[in-house]
């Protein structure tokens, strides 16, 4: 069988043995129900327990203080839906252009639905428009949700610098760390965050688990209505297996931090320079400062990101783009529409994202590989021969 | 990810005739970089109308790559009459079908053929080329109303996924749904008149006039705008970025906001900057 490279971690990972390892017995052995008084759910408690302080661990955050769901939409859609519940004179929202469509579709279904939603801009290097944020924030602000990093540009938002200010002016924070936690050091007790979403899968554990963390005292009301659950905080019975698995993922995260920061950032780099070096107008996406250790996004002009993607495939290369093609819409990516990547790039960029899984040998063949499938695509778009007039297009749908 | 037919695959990874045709005497371009697609057709055709060599230059998604190279291995050894025939459908087809979404390309394939066609009867000129319904990829009426036609559709989604018109910002929709109703012998209902708004419809229009016209505008120049209250006609907004502190501020605000809500919102709208 073909060997895999699998570079597209910012969609989902694999999921690390020692989590399989520890979720098995929880399924056909400890199966109970946690809320069961009986010793299967006993068992199953205990170590719920246990994954919350893991969990709380990895963020610097109590125990008590993380709420267990079923993915990064349900924190964030739970978050938002919480703040303006608790704040129900303040009709206004302050997030960015550049949100996940869980954060950016909420947003835009609450604009229509009575509420001001004020969408910062980013620059070019996809980098927040500060001016514009704090100029942004009125007394009528219910709440603001900034992500931490950007799936797709891997720039790093500076939510520290932020959560003080709106501290200060009694504003709701909450911020999607989806792509963040578990690349990065995220510690709520240093930057004070209301409430922060993260996702099992991102971070080597299964499909189907979150958590959101919600800062005593801060006013609250569940999105999912129900059973006493997460101390009436989400209704509904816990995924125990996947949960415990997100906890041994999170202690697992927290050891590899470091590993993250210096190999797996020496790969991202390598790689990145030299495909940068090999291939011709070609340039990255985004701050290669104040951005995620594992994360490049690269535009190769004149080409068109699926079919990069496809031929990469047939290699055995998985990545991802911000073409439109790939994503069954016709416009590139909302991301790079932001930044005003031009379209002679928007729609050939393509987004690699490392893990802790990646090696030397696997950027060495994509650095071989990639060169002349770009060559050739390039050799058959009609716009390579011609590219001088083309330069000055710029991307300005929004 | 896409279901593509090993056809497609086929032809998408070991495209036939790629390249150009230095002397060739039909050729026909479609598309464009800001598209996402773009397709260039060469044919070379004998004495007797034979074509008898056919290349292309393709921008784009693997069925856009697949669709030219199946409709130059179509073309070969057609006289011209029979290429004339040859309609989205039959390129889909050769390739053992394509996923709905992806049916411009083969729609785009077809366009091409035509218009290289034309071009080899010196025709280029005569077409007529209808009006421009979709802005943001350029797709106009008539385009619109024969793929409508021709593949028997019936909604907006189908026409976006055959020819891409409505896929963008969307404010076309209404037309697409007029043109879909023409052909198809359906009454359009009479569209609603300004002056009927709500205050809640009113409020709507101004911000999708703020974002569509104004704002793109602004960002230009670093700047922005943002909508605070609307009383009655009075329309509060603010302006944010570099528009904040330019002096002349005051007229962008009078001659160009206000010019533009009046013109797409309501004629009788004042505009009143917030400090």
């Amino acid at each position: 069988m073909m060997h895999i490279v699998y570079m597209d971690n910012n969609a989902t990972t694999k999921v690390d043995p020692q989590v399989v390892e520890e979720m098995i017995p929880y399924f056909m052995e400890s199966y109970g129900n946690p809320s069961s008084m009986h010793i299967l759910g006993g068992q199953a408690g205990i170590k719920l327990k246990e994954a919350r302080v893991n969990v709380a661990g990895l963020i610097g955050a109590q125990p008590e203080e993380i709420i267990f769901t079923s993915c990064g939409t349900e924190s964030d859609n739970t978050a938002i839906w919480a703040a303006l519940k608790s704040n129900p004179g303040k009709k206004h929202i302050v997030t960015t252009r550049v949100e996940h469509p869980a954060i950016k579709n909420l947003a835009e279904y609450l604009a229509k639905n009575g509420y001001r939603v004020t969408f910062v801009p980013v620059d070019r290097k996809g980098r927040l428009d500060m001016d514009f944020f704090y100029e942004s924030l009125t007394d009528d602000t219910a709440v603001v949700s900034v992500m931490w990093a950007n799936n797709e540009s891997g720039v790093i938002f500076p939510i520290e610098e932020i959560a003080p200010v709106l501290r200060d002016r009694g504003i709701v924070f909450h911020s999607d760390a989806v792509q963040a936690v578990g690349k990065l050091p995220v510690n709520v007790e240093k930057v004070e965050v209301d409430m922060l979403s993260l996702s099992g899968h991102k971070l080597h554990a299964p499909k189907g688990v979150g958590a959101l963390y919600v800062r005593k005292r801060t006013k609250f009301s569940p999105f999912l209505m129900g059973g006493h659950q997460e101390k009436g905080r989400r209704g509904g019975t816990e995924n125990v297996a996947s949960i415990i698995g997100l906890g041994k993922a999170a202690q697992l995260a927290l050891e590899r931090h470091e590993e993250v920061n210096t190999r797996v950032r020496a790969l991202r780099d390598r790689l990145e320079k030299e495909l940068l070096e090999r291939i011709p107008n070609s340039m990255v996406n985004g701050d290669q400062e104040m951005r995620l250790p594992n994360t490049t996004s690269i535009a190769f002009e004149y080409v068109e990101g699926e079919a990069i993607l496809l031929m990469m495939n047939e290699l055995g290369i998985c990545a991802s783009s911000g073409s439109a093609c790939t994503s069954g819409s016709l416009e590139p990516s909302h991301v790079l529409r932001a930044m005003g990547v031009p379209f002679t790039a928007a729609h050939g960029s393509i987004r690699f994202s490392l893990s802790t899984y990646n090696t030397d040998q696997e950027v060495e063949f994509i650095i071989k590989k990639l060169p002349p499938v770009i060559s050739r695509l390039r050799e058959m778009s009609p716009f390579w021969a011609d590219r001088e007039g083309l330069a000055n297009a710029v991307c300005s749908v929004q | 990810m896409w279901e593509y037919t090993d056809k497609v695959k086929d032809h998408f990874l070991n495209p036939r005739n790629v390249g150009k045709i230095d002397d060739a005497d039909g050729v026909g371009e479609v598309g464009s970089l800001a598209c996402g697609d773009a397709l260039r057709l060469y044919f070379k055709v004998d004495k007797d109308g034979k074509i008898i060599d056919a290349k292309f230059q393709t921008f784009g998604c693997a069925s856009a790559i697949a669709s030219s190279s199946a409709l130059t291995e179509m073309l070969k050894g057609m006289n011209l009459e029979e290429a004339q025939k040859i309609s989205n459908e039959d390129i889909a087809q050769f390739l053992g079908g394509l996923p709905k979404e992806k049916m411009h390309c083969s729609v785009m394939g077809r366009d091409a053929l035509e218009k290289a066609i034309d071009y080899y009867r010196g025709e280029s000129e005569k077409k007529q080329e209808g009006n421009i319904v979709c802005e943001c990829f350029g797709v106009t009426d008539l385009e619109i109303e024969r793929t409508v036609r021709e593949n028997n559709l019936r909604t907006i989604e189908d026409v976006t996924d055959y020819v891409k018109a409505g896929g963008g910002c969307g404010q076309c929709h209404d037309q697409i749904q007029e043109i879909i109703d023409s052909v198809t012998g359906k009454e359009t209902p009479k569209r609603k008149e300004k002056v009927g708004m709500t205050n809640l419809q009113k409020i709507k229009l101004i911000e999708e006039t703020l974002e569509r016209e104004i704002r793109p505008a602004l960002k230009q120049d670093g700047g922005d705008i943002e909508l605070i209250d609307v009383d009655g006609n009075q329309v509060l907004v603010k302006l944010r970025g570099t528009c904040a502190k330019c002096a002349a501020s005051q007229v962008t605000l009078k001659h160009y906001v206000e010019n533009k809500l009046q013109e797409f919102v309501a004629p009788e709208l004042v505009v009143e900057e917030v400090q």
